[in-house]
């Protein structure tokens, strides 16, 4: 059992949640995550720990209430317990001394970034960090990130807060200007924008380092279920990674293989659909 | 059957050509079809009757090559014919001297190849069902004896376990039982290894797996969950804390098939699949747990004891084909006979000779079949097998929406990589001399770790080797800490 030392809403749908887990706290490097599960039954989902306080025996997770698992998770309130937290597990983060980088932080990705940006500060670098959200309210962490940044931009699609856009608008400009040409580029956030960020980087041949999510089970490496594909080899993100060079993915197979189970349940309830109305018809005749 | 009956009454004074006559009893099953649609154990147990009918067929052998047979030498003719007298209590006494998990290994042991394949009765005719008898006396315990009372000694050394699989289990209890203090740590959720998350509920009830935990606690083994030794803690971390350590982490790292479309959709490794549905209860199907996918069509490749949990499982899931694709025939299956019976009485189809080329997708990246080519038995190989060889042109599609691949493990690397004092051999397993000691002082380690996939007795057998060579290794030793019973 771990107790809940605090856990407050920082945005819409968005929990930060401070867990009692004196050894995990002691071991963790930027980078690693753990396999929670907030009571028996629940499935294990992986989480990043996005901060710590190894004194206080504490870890922070900053946690996106999508589904069923995470919901169970943000719904224990302070002096509450979570059944089970194991870690810290994947591999640290590379941290070295570029100069200047940039991270990118898309919604709750964000709060995976932070305790990459906060090891390349502490490191440093001269670090600017871009982060995006959907409206004012999705843009978590700006002032911690401040703290640690040389600079930070924010996008929001519709222009609540910052620039109008996403966050590849200010860090196209920034790779255009020898000026500020970083020698890294750190994306966390939802597929699509690492995607979209790799493809952005790839032709300035700026080195992108992306912090995959699949779905995982155990995260030490027995089910194989974290499979990826990066440089035409397979990769268990759990062990191998979380974090690959974004210019190897194969980021269209691990957005498919993200939606398997939401699928499942699609194809579960059209059938279910098909059955009613089989048995519909055969009670009209 | 009524001759038989008569034979019971005489008890011990049967004559080597009475004992001839008895034919060896049947387990009472569950119904194959009822059963391909649930969970429940497919073996039913020996009743007292008849476990004392199959006693009485036991030659008592003087020098008994069912004993060598076994790789942790029970007295296999001591316990039978305590069996056969009806002393059931002298039976399970005589049985937890060798045997830690008696419930497990009666009911998962490859008895074919081992006990009963050495019975000199199985040279004519069939052998004791040594198995049966010894999961009939194990159940019989369960219900019928008082807990294991903690051990009056204390020695004040502690111990750290990594694992709790029959490894760990097993080298905990002995430990516990010579007075030391045992602590447990264990990286998943739930104790028990690969009796829990592999092993299926219709092979070996979990219940089985909790009682011998519940018993390890009763001789005050500590047990903690969700500590990932090499991660949360490191082996150095332990052995300064302990005064010794034995590390029992299994070898779990899924093989692959190394063929386009593996990571499709719609397909699992065996580990993944077997631990969706066994640790994680993905079976009950509820809305809030774990999910699997199920299909109409499931073809799982392999033919060991994992294919065979696979492809039952995936007809309980439902399936109407559950398919097992086989590189070699029947006759080289490694799996269990018992399982592989089992599977064909279920209703699983098994296409032998066969080999993977690819598996295809849907335009939504999701399994729609195997590509196959069928193969034919050629020279015997280096393990004396024959070698399957493709057959030119053979290739033909198997339509499915599930593959499983249960091609087995290999070593773990997370804990060994994170211990670099500890020496492996080229396969990243452990390397240890004849009393399981590593190349680290004080850390003794056994099971697949060590061996690489081996069985649930094997890992029993180090345990106990390893619970002994540390005994010894204390002995002349002073405790690290101030002693806590
Ligand atoms: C290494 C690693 C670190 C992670 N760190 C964090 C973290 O610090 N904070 C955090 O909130 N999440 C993090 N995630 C993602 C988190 O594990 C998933 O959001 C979670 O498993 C969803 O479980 P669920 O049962 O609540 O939702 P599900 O019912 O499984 O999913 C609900 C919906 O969310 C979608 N979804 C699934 N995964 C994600 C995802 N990663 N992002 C957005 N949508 C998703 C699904 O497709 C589905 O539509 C991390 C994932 C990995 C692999
Ligand atoms: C599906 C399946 C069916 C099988 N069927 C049979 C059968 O019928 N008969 C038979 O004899 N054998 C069978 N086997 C093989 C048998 O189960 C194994 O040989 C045996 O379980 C090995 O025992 P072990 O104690 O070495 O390891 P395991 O049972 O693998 O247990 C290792 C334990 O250590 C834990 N662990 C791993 N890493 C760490 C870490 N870093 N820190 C802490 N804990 C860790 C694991 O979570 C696990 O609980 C089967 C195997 C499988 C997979
Ligand atoms: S432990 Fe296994 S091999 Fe030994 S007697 Fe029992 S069933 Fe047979
Ligand atoms: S070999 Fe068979 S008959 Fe002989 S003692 Fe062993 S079990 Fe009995
Ligand atoms: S989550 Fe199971 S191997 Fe990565």
């Amino acid at each position: 059992m771990f107790p809940v030392v605090s856990n407050e809403e920082i945005a819409p749908q968005l929990h930060r949640m401070v867990i009692a887990a004196p050894r995990i706290a002691r071991a963790r490097k930027p980078g690693q995550f753990v396999i929670v599960r907030a009571t028996a039954g629940a499935e294990r989902i992986p989480l990043t720990i996005a901060d710590y306080d190894s004194d206080a025996g504490t870890i922070t997770l900053i946690i996106q209430c999508v589904g069923v698992a995470t919901q169970r998770i943000c719904a224990v309130p302070a002096g509450g317990e979570l059944r089970d937290v194991a870690g810290p597990l994947g591999q640290p983060t590379e941290i070295e001394d570029w100069g200047r980088v940039v991270c990118v932080g898309g919604g709750a990705g964000t709060a995976v970034l932070f305790p990459l940006a906060k090891a390349l500060a502490e490191a440093g670098n001269d670090l600017t960090t871009i982060i995006g959200g959907r409206t004012d309210e999705y843009v978590i962490l700006k002032d911690e990130l401040s703290a640690i940044s040389t600079r930070v931009l924010i996008t929001t699609e519709d222009g609540s807060l910052g620039e109008r856009g996403f966050v590849t608008l200010p860090l196209k400009r920034i790779l255009d200007d020898p000026a500020q040409k970083p020698a890294a580029v750190y994306a966390v956030g939802p597929v699509p924008m690492m995607k979209a960020i790799a493809e952005l980087t790839r032709p300035y041949a700026v080195k992108t380092i992306v912090s995959l999510n699949p779905i995982m089970v155990d995260g030490t490496g027995m089910c194989g279920g974290c499979r990826v594909t990066v440089g035409g080899e397979v990769k268990f993100a759990c062990v191998d990674g979380p974090e690959f060079d974004g210019h190897e993915v194969d980021f269209d197979e691990l957005s498919e293989r993200q939606k398997m189970y939401q699928e499942l349940d699609e194809h579960g309830c059209r059938l279910d659909k098909q059955v009613a109305d089989l048995a519909a018809a055969e009670k009209k005749d | 059957m009524a001759e038989q009956r008569a034979g019971t009454a005489t008890g011990d004074g049967l004559s080597a050509k009475e004992r001839m006559k008895i034919d060896r009893v049947r387990m009472p099953e569950q119904d194959a079809t009822a059963r391909s649609g649930n969970f429940a154990e497919v073996n039913q147990g020996l009743d007292e009757e008849r476990a004392r009918l199959e006693a009485q067929r036991c030659l008592r052998c003087k020098n008994p090559p069912c004993v060598n047979g076994c790789p942790v030498s029970v007295r296999i003719p001591e316990f039978v014919s305590a069996i056969a007298d009806g002393d059931f209590q002298r039976a399970a006494e005589v049985m937890r001297v060798d045997n830690a998990l008696p419930a497990t290994t009666g009911r998962v042991c490859p008895q074919e190849v081992q006990c009963e394949g050495s019975c000199l009765r199985g040279k004519k005719g069939d052998p004791v069902a040594i198995g049966w008898l010894e999961r009939f006396i194990a159940d019989w315990a369960a219900e019928h004896m008082p807990p294991e009372s903690p051990p009056q000694t204390c020695t004040g050394f502690h111990v750290a376990v990594v694992g709790s699989g029959p490894g760990g289990l097993t080298a905990a209890g002995e430990l516990a039982r010579m007075g030391h203090k045992v602590h447990i740590y264990e990286a998943l959720h739930d104790t028990g290894g690969v009796l829990r998350y592999g092993i299926p509920e219709f092979r070996l009830p979990k219940a089985i797996v909790d009682r011998e935990v519940e018993n390890l606690r009763n001789l005050g083994v500590e047990v903690e969950c969700d500590v990932v030794v090499g991660r949360t803690l490191t082996v150095d971390q332990i052995a300064v804390d302990y005064d010794a350590v034995f590390v029992a982490n299994g070898a779990g790292l899924p093989m692959f098939l190394g063929v386009p479309g593996e990571n499709l959709k719609g397909v699992y490794s065996a580990n993944e699949y077997l631990t969706r549905v066994n640790l994680m209860g993905a079976w009950k199907g509820e809305t809030d747990g774990t999910p699997i996918a199920r299909g109409e069509t499931v073809v799982v490749f392999g033919g060991g004891n994992v294919a065979m949990d696979s492809v039952r499982t995936a007809r309980r899931l439902g399936a109407e084909h559950a398919i097992c694709a086989y590189r070699r025939t029947r006759a080289e299956m490694p799996a269990r006979v018992e399982e592989i019976h089992h599977a064909e009485e279920e209703g699983i189809e098994f296409h032998f000779l066969v080999a993977p080329l690819e598996i295809l997708g849907d335009d939504h990246r999701w399994v729609r079949g195997v590509k196959l080519q069928k193969m034919e038995l050629g020279e015997p190989d280096a393990s004396g097998r024959r070698r399957p060889v493709p057959i030119e042109g053979s290739e033909y599609v198997q339509e499915c929406d599930i593959v499983v691949v249960a091609l087995g493990t290999v070593a773990n690397p997370l804990l060994t990589e994170a211990t670099p004092e500890l020496q492996l051999n080229k396969w990243k397993n452990i390397v240890v001399d004849d009393r399981q000691a590593t190349t680290m002082e004080g850390v003794f380690a056994g099971g697949d770790i060590v061996r690489g996939g081996a069985t649930v007795i094997l890992a029993m057998g180090d345990g106990k080797t390893a619970a002994h060579s540390i005994d010894e290794y204390l002995r002349d030793k002073t405790p690290k800490g101030p002693p806590t019973c």
